[in-house]
């Protein structure tokens, strides 16, 4: 994702692109484009990120519309799941007599 | 690829003794290979040398379609001006990408054109070169993208996240282009004489400039250490010629022509082909300005910017008016 910069006269918005391929579980980034507007960046995001049959479905954003976690927080703020082992399902021992669980 | 001579924006190398807290800091995550991404803190020093290089290597891709566009109406099929279509596109998907990246570092896309036309920053010195006659576009997917595809799997592994991503992509996308070239050669250095003479010609006027992608000798590049203690510069200039001339050499006796340079002898020894340097004094009169289509390229460039700033202009104040009219129908409807 890039960062904001001041736009210098009439110079095109910058747009995030998002794709989801085939078969493809999300929509995923995959960069970022000029365009005037939403509908330019979509044909935009087709030219250039799907030449090659990368996706089926393109969302676009304008790139000051997202608001992200910052670098520096990275340590403290995604501490809290670190001691949380339990939440994964290799943390239990179950018996192999059980079976498949 | 096409970054050649970026001067790197530092006084050297810095001890860990000199550095401040945060360098010491940042070096040390280059060090563990991992990735800087665009809101980490970093040195100016870093930004504006990545600046530099990301935008050269943005604007070659850019360039670099103008020798292959001259062909687009000349192909002698439909099918191989619809492949060179398709490839010069993916140039302008290079461009683009890159252009992202660097963008990344608080630069806009127009502020780099404009450098660019200014004269302030440069393209790489291969495209000042001209495309005679067909063969010599077989030969610039071939040597120019093949030489480029070695330059930018090395940068892959470069620190900065947005253009490692960058060269990922285009890594991808550029194989397709050495081997459409290769194959177009194949089809003239097999077919009539008069077309193998072609091919020959093709890589004879294209050897040497090919060579100088990869920048003046190491002895003679003073920018690398601080470069590549910064993980922006993988190789050095010669270890990546080297390895070009090793991949590339087999391939020209494929195609039955001969070597471009009667020096090219393999070295049992050393494990690598031998090989005449290019000569650096036309490399560097290039970089100056005085190539042979210098003037045109920079022409061509500026005349598209110039042309198209009306269309440019138009569709964000109609983009602006469309947006006006929904706001007001909104406050409208309220």
């Amino acid at each position: 994702m890039s960062n904001e910069t001041t736009p210098s006269r009439s110079e095109w918005p910058l747009w995030e692109v998002f794709i989801r391929g085939q078969h493809g579980m999300s929509h995923r980034h995959v960069g970022s484009l000029h365009a005037p507007d939403a509908e330019m960046a979509i044909k935009n995001a087709r030219d250039v990120y799907t030449r090659r049959n990368e996706g089926v479905s393109i969302w676009v954003v304008e790139a000051k519309h997202i608001a992200a976690t910052a670098p520096g927080e990275k340590g403290p703020f995604f501490e809290p799941s670190e001691s949380k082992v339990y939440r994964h399902p290799t943390f239990f021992d179950i018996p192999d007599e059980v079976g498949h669980m | 690829m096409y970054a050649q001579m970026v001067k790197t924006a530092s006084d050297g190398v810095k001890s860990r003794e000199d550095m401040s807290p945060e360098e010491a800091a940042f070096q040390a995550k280059i060090d563990a290979d991992i990735k800087i991404e665009p809101r980490d803190w970093m040195p100016e020093d870093y930004r504006r040398t990545l600046i530099r290089q990301i935008g050269q290597h943005a604007h070659s891709e850019v360039v670099g379609q103008l020798p292959e566009g001259n062909w687009i109406t000349r192909a002698p099929t439909l099918e191989r001006k619809m492949i060179l279509l398709a490839k010069v596109q993916d140039e302008a998907g290079h461009g683009l990408y890159l252009y992202s990246a660097a963008e990344t570092l608080g630069v806009s896309r127009d502020e780099m054109v404009e450098m660019l036309h200014a004269g302030k920053m440069k393209y790489s010195s291969i495209f000042n070169y001209p495309t005679l006659n067909w063969a010599d576009i077989g030969a610039v997917g071939w040597l120019v993208d093949g030489a480029a595809i070695i330059n930018q799997v090395a940068l892959q592994r470069t620190s900065y996240g947005p253009y490692s991503r960058a060269m990922i992509r285009i890594c991808k996308e550029e194989s397709f282009h050495a081997r459409q070239g290769y194959s177009a050669i194949m089809k003239m250095a097999f077919g009539t004489p008069e077309q193998k003479r072609m091919a020959q010609h093709a890589v004879n006027r294209l050897w040497f400039p090919a060579l100088m992608m990869f920048g003046p000798s190491d002895k003679d590049s003073v920018h690398s250490e601080q470069s590549m203690a910064w993980k922006i510069k993988i190789k050095t200039n010669d270890e990546l010629r080297q390895q070009f001339v090793d991949q590339t050499v087999p391939q020209i006796l494929y195609l039955g022509l001969e070597l471009p340079d009667p020096n090219i002898k393999w070295n049992e020894e050393r494990g690598h082909y031998d090989f005449s340097d290019p000569d650096w004094s036309e490399f560097f009169n290039v970089l100056k300005g005085n190539g042979p289509c210098n003037t045109d390229r920079m022409k061509d460039r500026v005349g598209a910017w110039e042309d198209g700033e009306w269309v440019r202009d138009g569709l964000m104040a109609h983009a602006r008016k469309k947006q006006a009219r929904k706001d007001a129908a909104k406050i409208a409807a309220e």
